[in-house]
């Protein structure tokens, strides 16, 4: 159950394009990323696994079935929205047993899943309640709920926590990873931020107008990826594109070096900057460097205790292990 | 946005509220009053405002001349029935046109309006004879299937512009949860759009009930609604302005009273998508 392939899918809008052929597998149980920045296809493509829209070309398979045109009832998965989207005019109990009475499921039944559901969720005393006199994180555990009564073959998660506050965001990013661990159902998940990506996936795949750029663990990404753009999109903050003489050096057209793979010091380093703008997180500082001669801005990850102010002058080391090398295509040299 | 208003200044809009209110509804008013008068104190220069002998006679009359209560259902069947109707086709027309528009659902609609911009005589000899050919001249049945048709383009518009406002998504999460087409209509559209079907029945009935070039053109005696009944009295022949009043008064209380315990329902709906 919830293995699914694609298969030189493509979507276009009249003549746009949207996603060149595309091929894809997500084995079963895993949890699966797709993130890029905002018009990039990612939601597209999951509205096309969901069947929401139609692929123009191509074939989808849920577990080796062929599900191109079945219609998203038929398909057995199960939708988290953005929105939440929930039925505004149903109590808590009745958005999440919804899906049961589509089902025709009989009374009982249903209501033994929504309770199990509920005391999953923490969400047994607000049965009764409607959505609009629930908080946000309570809404999008609703929504949660409403999808896994269903036990569907895998849930789809369409930027599920963009709507929450920063705290309410980390603390729902574990409840939907510690979900996956207990249900262990094939879950794909869109989000554009790259640290949700990072800290939830088994396999992330990273996708740039509608091209798949690469596909990987969060590390492999991290590590090795596999052109400018994968190396620019995973990690935070990004990764340092330098061009020109120095990329020369290392023979390559351009090269990469992540601010955590940068030493910093106030008296002696291979490249002499002057610093930015310094945001302190406590633990860590980011000093924006300028005046390198090498690029814009060289953004560092110092240590918290780092004295250095606005204007003071900065030396810097790359890790030589660490320096990533890419040709005139921007793609990653060995 | 809030604005600082004075009470001088809040006092005059309200002033200035009651009588615009009042002006409307002065006619309604002054055709009451007059109900009960008698027909010379009807005419009398200058009018009589309360000071006259209140008598019921004209309502007596009016009932006694007229079947008042026949007139009553067939208003009631022929505006209800139209709308009901007309509501049946708009809902799945409304919806297609509101999630899965095409190229030219834009046009559609503004043709759909602009039927309305044709001044009904301009179809009255065509339809009248239709009708007589096909035996549907005075008889209820006829008059539902042409006001159904005439009001069919703003039911469709109202329910278009209140099923925009839901959220695609909810339907969609209908779908993924495994909804049919009908289920998602039935369990999820419908639920959410009761307050816009509630106020789009109730301007419907109104128009209906207050149609009165249709009713009149092709109804005689056996489908004659209140519209009907209310124009026989308008004779020019005599004084009859007080039977008149009564007759109006009978037929349009119905109407206004239901108005006036909908008409937070009704503002709610005419307003509806103006102000978010």
């Amino acid at each position: 159950m919830g293995r699914i392939t694609l298969d030189q899918v493509t979507k276009s809008f009249g003549a746009v394009e949207v996603i060149p052929p595309l091929n894809l597998t997500i084995d079963e149980g895993e949890f699966v990323v797709f993130v890029g920045p905002s018009g990039c296809g990612k939601s597209t493509l999951l509205r096309l696994i969901a069947g929401l829209e139609d692929v123009s070309s191509g074939e989808i398979r849920i577990d080796r079935e062929v599900a191109t045109h079945l219609p998203p009832a038929k398909r057995g998965l199960a939708m988290v929205f953005q929105s939440y989207a929930l039925y505004p005019h149903m109590s808590v109990r009745k958005n999440i047993a919804f899906p049961l009475k589509m089902a025709g499921m009989d009374k009982a039944e249903q209501d033994k899943r929504v309770d199990y559901a509920a005391g999953v969720l923490n969400l047994t005393d607000y049965l009764d309640r409607r959505p609009g006199q629930l908080s946000g994180g309570q809404r999008q555990r609703v929504a949660i709920g409403r999808a896994i009564v269903r036990e569907p073959a895998a849930f789809l998660f369409d930027e599920p926590l963009s709507n929450l506050d920063a705290a309410l965001r980390v603390g729902m990013r574990l409840e939907i990873s510690e979900l996956h661990e207990r249900l262990k159902t094939t879950m794909i998940y869109v989000t554009h931020d790259q640290v949700e990506a990072m800290t939830m996936a088994d396999k992330i795949v990273v996708l740039h107008a509608g091209v798949i750029e690469q596909v990987g663990s969060p590390l492999e990404l991290y590590h090795t990826p596999r052109n400018k753009f994968v190396a620019g999109f995973i990690g935070s903050p990004k990764m340092n594109i330098l061009e020109g003489p120095v990329a020369a050096q290392h023979n390559a057209s351009a090269i990469g070096v992540r601010p955590e793979h940068l030493a910093s010091s106030a008296e002696s380093g291979t490249w002499e900057g002057r610093v930015g703008v310094s945001e302190h997180l406590g633990s860590d500082t980011f000093f924006h460097v300028h005046d390198t001669g090498l690029a814009e801005t060289i953004t560092v990850r110092a240590s918290g205790e780092m004295p250095l102010r606005h204007g003071d002058r900065i030396f810097l080391t790359p890790d030589p292990d660490k320096i990533h090398r890419f040709d005139a295509e921007g793609l990653r040299m060995p | 946005m809030s604005r600082a208003v004075t009470p001088q200044r809040k006092a005059f809009n309200t002033a200035l509220a009651w009588l615009i209110g009042l002006l409307i509804f002065f006619p309604i008013l002054w055709t009451v009053l007059t109900s009960f008068k008698t027909e010379a104190q009807a005419i009398a220069d200058p009018p009589i405002w309360f000071n006259f002998n209140w008598t019921l006679e004209n309502y007596f009359t009016v009932q006694e001349r007229s079947n008042y209560f026949r007139h009553f259902w067939n208003s009631v069947v022929i505006s209800v029935g139209s709308t009901v109707i007309g509501v049946a086709i708009a809902v799945p027309a409304a919806w297609a046109m509101a999630f899965v528009p095409g190229k030219q659902t834009k046009n559609l609609l503004m043709w759909m309006l602009s039927t309305k911009m044709l001044p009904p005589v301009g179809v009255l000899v065509p339809i009248y004879l239709i009708f007589r050919s096909v035996g549907l001249l005075d008889t209820k049945l006829g008059l539902v299937i042409v006001l159904t048709l005439i009001n069919l383009p703003i039911i469709v518009w109202m329910l278009y512009t209140y099923f925009r406002e839901i959220p695609v998504d909810i339907l969609e999460a209908a779908r993924m949860d495994g909804a049919s087409l009908r289920n998602e209509v039935i369990y999820v559209l419908l639920p959410m759009a009761v307050p816009g079907i509630a106020s789009t029945l109730l301007l419907n009935i109104i128009l209906a009930w207050n149609e009165a070039f249709w009713t009149l053109n092709l109804t005689a005696a056996k489908a004659a609604p209140l519209t009907a009944f209310i124009a026989s009295y308008s004779s020019p022949e005599g004084l009859f302005y007080a039977k008149l009043s009564a007759a109006s008064t009978m037929a349009i209380a119905p109407i206004l009273i239901m108005g006036w315990f909908s008409q937070k329902q009704l503002v709610r709906g005419l307003t509806f998508g103006a102000v978010k």
